[in-house]
């Protein structure tokens, strides 16, 4: 008689705010087989992107992710600017490159602190979370949204970043640069964390290679793929930097990989700013009147791995078929190799350790009354009520309102 | 292997299988081929020349299903897009999966969208949508008069 039982995690689970099924069949404590049931966030995105023009598919392709939402146009860009075969001006590459890099810096401290999280070691995540909080009013300063920042185009960007936020992000990528110190220090050095992610959640380079792994997690095994040095675009062949590898494959070396991968970050940032004090302002974009027929197949490097778009145009103003491939759905597909033979709770850090990223952000409804049509809360109305609350709470604490 | 090498090979191990070449640039290629031939180009690919499986794309078009299989030469900053028409009525094809998982979810997920066979395939289930949409019912497809 088989002693196998199944334990579910999701699809709605506290810990990942994104719904997912994990169901792993288990005897004893051992995990045995993993199957992952996906669909619970399919939008429909592919489809939808044949029936908008070129420029609304970026905002389109931004919604994918909440986290790493410039990957998606970075790699959309790359590939319409392919089909036309354009080159944007240097002015342009430098501010994709930074924007691109301060998501990586921001992504990767999110997954330092959920890592945290997973492990039952919440200061980490707190930590983690408050440095992040920096990067983020960074980039509202810059593209004037925390998220969703809306600066790609075809042939550039739709914003400059002048000598003031130059000086700006200098201050705060060396204010950065200390915390990441402190926390690389803190989570490498951790007697705990080395023996919670040492040995856990092995993926060796024949995984890698035969699952078609990206980023960080090809990286910790020792494959250095890495779209930025292998296929430049935007400012990366204009910069000195390196990529960083491990060779355990277990979630440690992941985490190593990121850590390390922040400075470089950094370094590129620091470096397309000198640039672009070099160029002349404004000089941002270039002009494209139509997109010819062809095929555009598009690469950028994500915080999680290579995101692949293709891009198939008939010659009218909306593409025929746009295919995408994020980096998790590589990556979620080697829990196979690393969850089993784990132990239940080592599984939870082991499926983590990919940065698995559902594709998902929550975004405003306005609702209707099915009966009269009319609109019972908008967004203004929200904003109104969450203003509300907050003054409540404050004048609760006889804080000054 | 660079560039030049993987499509010299190509050219010589599958000669009159490769029907047409098609340099978009100098890291981009579509190579159309037979259908038939999908498995041991993929095979010369992945195991001799060392491209990596980055995904698939299928479509519908008035000469059939399409797929274009996109490999990367890492190496090199290569994207190949292996090329394959399919027959509109019965569109089927020998399946990658026994070679590399990489291929595994997205030959399910054309099968869901498109219903395009893919023959071998060690577990051709529905991925996306299990359980809640209708048997036989392809959303991707189009219809053409």
């Amino acid at each position: 008689m088989s002693n196998k039982f199944l334990i579910p995690i999701g699809p709605y689970h506290p810990l990942q705010e994104e719904p997912e099924l994990f169901k792993l069949y288990c005897e004893g404590e051992i995990v045995k087989d993993i199957k992952w049931e996906t669909g619970y966030n399919h939008r429909g995105i592919e489809k939808l992107a044949e029936s908008k023009t070129y420029d609304q598919v970026f905002f389109l392709v931004e919604r994918i992710c909440g986290i790493c939402s410039t990957s998606h146009p970075f790699a959309f860009a790359n590939a319409v600017e392919e089909i036309c075969n354009i080159e944007i001006t240097n002015r342009a590459r430098y501010i994709r490159s930074i924007i691109g890099e301060l998501e990586r810096i921001h992504s990767h401290l999110l997954w330092v602190g959920l890592a945290g999280h997973f492990l039952g070691y919440n200061t980490v995540f707190m930590w983690a979370w408050k440095y992040r909080e920096p990067v983020l009013d960074l980039f509202e300063m810059i593209t004037g949204n925390r998220n969703s920042y809306a600066m790609f185009k075809v042939g550039g960007v739709r914003r400059d970043i002048e000598g003031h936020k130059i000086r700006e992000i200098r201050k705060v990528l060396d204010e950065v640069k200390k915390k990441t110190d402190l926390l690389t220090g803190a989570v490498m050095d951790d007697p705990v964390i080395h023996a919670r992610t040492k040995g856990v959640g092995i993926l060796t380079k024949e995984d890698i290679i035969d699952f078609g792994a990206v980023g960080p997690t090809a990286r910790a095994s020792g494959v250095a793929i890495d779209v930025r040095k292998d296929d430049p675009y935007a400012a990366y062949p204009l910069v000195n930097w390196k990529v960083i590898t491990a060779t355990a494959g277990d979630v440690f070396a992941k985490a190593e990989v990121r850590l390390l991968e922040m400075y470089e970050s950094i370094s590129i940032i620091e470096q397309c700013l000198d640039g672009l004090e070099k160029e002349k302002e404004g000089d941002i974009n270039i002009k494209v009147k139509n997109i010819p027929e062809g095929i555009g197949t598009g690469r950028a490097e994500a915080p999680r791995g290579e995101v692949f778009h293709c891009v198939f145009s008939d010659g009218s103003n909306s593409p025929a078929r746009h295919k995408i491939r994020a980096p998790s759905y590589v990556n979620i597909a080697t829990f196979k190799k690393s969850c089993i033979g784990q132990s239940i709770s080592d599984a939870t850090i082991s499926l983590a350790a990919v940065d698995p990223c559902y594709c998902c952000t929550e975004r405003l409804a306005v609702a209707y009354d099915m009966h009269t049509g009319e609109k019972i809360m908008n967004g203004a109305d929200i904003i109104r009520a969450s203003a509300g609350q907050t003054r409540l709470i404050m004048k609760n604490l006889k804080m000054k309102v | 292997m660079n560039t030049d090498a993987i499509l010299n090979g190509l050219k010589e191990k599958f000669g009159p299988l490769v029907t047409e070449t098609v340099k978009r640039n100098g890291k981009r290629y579509v190579v159309t081929i037979n259908p038939s031939a999908i498995l041991n180009v993929s095979e010369y690919l992945y195991r001799e020349a060392g491209c990596r499986f980055i995904i698939a794309s299928a479509l519908h078009t008035k000469r059939g299903f399409e797929i274009h299989y996109h490999f990367s030469k890492d190496d090199c900053g290569l994207v190949l897009n292996i090329h394959v028409i399919l027959d509109h009525n019965k569109p089927s094809i020998e399946s990658l999966s026994n070679m590399f998982n990489a291929s595994n979810w997205i030959e399910r997920e054309m099968h869901e969208l498109f219903g395009i066979d893919f023959i071998n395939h060690p577990n051709q289930e529905k991925l996306i949508s299990e359980g809640n949409w209708a048997e036989g019912v392809y959303p991707y497809r189009k219809e053409f008069k």
